[in-house]
């Protein structure tokens, strides 16, 4: 039985992320009255890339070539690690939660030092603004998961975000409401969305994550294009797991995960569409909050 | 219906830190106008059954405070052609970590009073001495009127929710009577403001410090 769920979880991983950016394309679209790309359209690029070949630039060392498969293993490997619609994960055990958070820290270590390598200044602005808001993110994050570890009485993903969850809604419902809206900022921050950092945007100086692997291509861009999907897919199911905590009918579960996840993926393009991107000074105000939101969800479980 | 009111005040709590922490007066002026929409559904939800007064003491707190003060607020900031609090007096980022950090103190201070056992698990105190707080934050460190009359506004919101604790004991005139009165407040507050802009083109109070005979 576990198999069959595993294999699940493993396709979704493969298949879906590309999607969400497929949607959230196609209802930043609808928002401006576009027909918009077709929705298999990440799938196309990311197939493209993969075909080319690779150039790289003689002042980069092996460091510029361990980014991007640093970027993906990690990615993979934390996704692993996360219950997809309450089943249990593939990998848990006490603890994880830590490793989980991590991952994504050494994940984002490669890419920057992958950024550095190229000698670029561009580059090197990118991985010092993507470093300064990680920092600011990596609390708040924390923060969230402390509120779930807190309720639900465990340190493993599994046990914190799964079958539980709807009962932990009836007795911390109100610090549950904190925390999704502080995971959501953490999202959007992490995946570098609008009102943080436009992902379509081509001028160097406003840029963040884009900024850093400009001097990536080919497969190496292909890859990098899937993990940032594969970190959207992952984050996205944990702020989808606390809004809609379902957990009856195992096959009825998967089927509202998905549906969930495309939910979030309209949403994202919907704030995209209505909302500026902020000034590069006003995101730690933004991000300074989503801290104050999951601590305030930690003294109300606490209190 | 009881089961909604904690999610809800945490909503009006995010609203606060919303307000501390935008600049934009329009947003300003929505997010209290969501606020007070906000306590329209909390005064539905923390009555045990529906009967006619309820609902109209919801309706006309919804009206009064979601709709037409908002709407008295828009309109000035249309007039004055004003969009941005520019250089309050205490920055964004301070104001939103002291409206935090005074949202978490009275959640643990709301522990130590000797309230009625009804309410001491209950969001409603803390909620409201947040708000309280976080109004009393917008009104002493932003320098444009508009911005003032709403930290009032949120003030009162905080008043209102901590009122919300004794919605058995306090007759339905009491709280009309409060919302006239807050009407008739915000009504002179449009009326002065009108008259500061007239006077110095502009809605930064601190030109009123400087007025001679």
């Amino acid at each position: 039985m576990n198999k069959i769920h595993f294999t699940i979880h493993a396709t979704l991983l493969l298949v879906m992320p590309l999607l969400l950016l497929g949607i959230i394309g196609k209802t930043k679209a609808a928002f401006a009255g576009r027909v918009g790309p077709p929705l298999l359209q990440p799938y196309y690029d990311v197939l493209k890339l993969l075909r080319k070949g690779s150039v790289f630039s003689r002042t980069t060392t092996w460091v510029f070539k361990a980014g991007p498969v640093v970027g993906i293993v990690t990615a993979l490997f934390a996704a692993a690690l996360v219950p997809l619609g309450g089943h249990l994960a593939p990998v848990s055990f006490e603890g994880d939660l830590i490793l989980f958070a991590y991952l994504f820290g050494l994940g984002r270590f490669f890419t920057v030092a992958a950024a550095l390598d190229t000698g670029s200044s561009f580059e090197g602005m990118g991985g010092a603004r993507e470093v300064t808001f990680s920092c600011l993110t990596e609390p708040a994050l924390f923060f969230g998961l402390i509120v779930l570890t807190r309720l639900s009485g465990s340190l493993s993903l599994t046990t914190m975000i799964g079958a539980g969850l709807g009962e932990s809604w009836r007795h911390g419902g109100a610090s549950l409401v904190l925390v999704a809206f502080s995971m959501f900022i953490v999202l959007l921050t992490e995946t570098c969305r609008i009102p943080i950092d436009d992902p379509n945007t081509h001028l160097e100086l406003t840029m963040i994550h884009e900024v850093m692997v400009l001097d990536h291509g080919g497969p190496a861009l292909g890859l990098i294009h899937y993990a940032a999907a594969l970190k959207l897919f992952i984050l996205g199911s944990l702020v989808m797991r606390i809004v809609i905590p379902y957990s009856g009918n195992t096959w009825a579960a998967w089927g509202v995960f998905a549906a969930g996840m495309v939910l979030l993926a309209v949403l994202i393009g919907v704030v995209e569409s209505t909302m500026a991107r902020l000034r590069m000074a006003q995101v730690p105000i933004l991000l300074v909050a989503a801290c104050l939101l999951s601590a305030l969800g930690i003294v109300l479980v606490a209190r | 219906m009881h089961s909604l009111v904690a999610p809800l005040l945490v909503l009006v709590l995010l609203f606060n830190l919303f307000l501390l922490g935008t600049s934009r007066l329009q947003a300003v002026v929505n997010a209290s106008a969501a606020q007070g929409v906000l306590l329209g559904v909390l005064t539905l939800c923390m009555h045990e059954g529906f009967n006619g007064w309820v609902v109209l003491i919801t309706l006309v707190t919804i009206l009064v405070k979601g709709v037409l003060i908002p709407g008295m607020l828009l309109r000035a900031i249309r007039d004055a052609a004003i969009r941005r609090e520019i250089e309050p007096f205490i920055g964004f980022l301070p104001c939103l970590l002291l409206g935090a950090l005074g949202t978490g103190a009275s959640l643990i201070f709301a522990r130590t009073l000797p309230l009625a056992p009804q309410h001491v698990g209950s969001l409603l105190v803390p909620a409201a001495m947040a708000t309280v707080w976080s109004g009393f934050l917008v009104l002493t460190t932003r320098r444009k009127a508009i911005n003032q009359v709403v930290g009032y506004l949120v003030l009162e919101n905080g008043i209102y929710i901590m009122g919300l604790t004794l919605l058995e004991a306090m007759p339905f005139m009491v709280e009309m009577g409060v919302l006239l009165d807050l009407f008739v407040g915000i009504f002179v507050m449009g009326i002065i403001l009108n008259h500061i802009r007239r006077e110095f083109s502009s809605l930064d109070t601190t030109h009123l410090s400087a007025l001679k005979e």
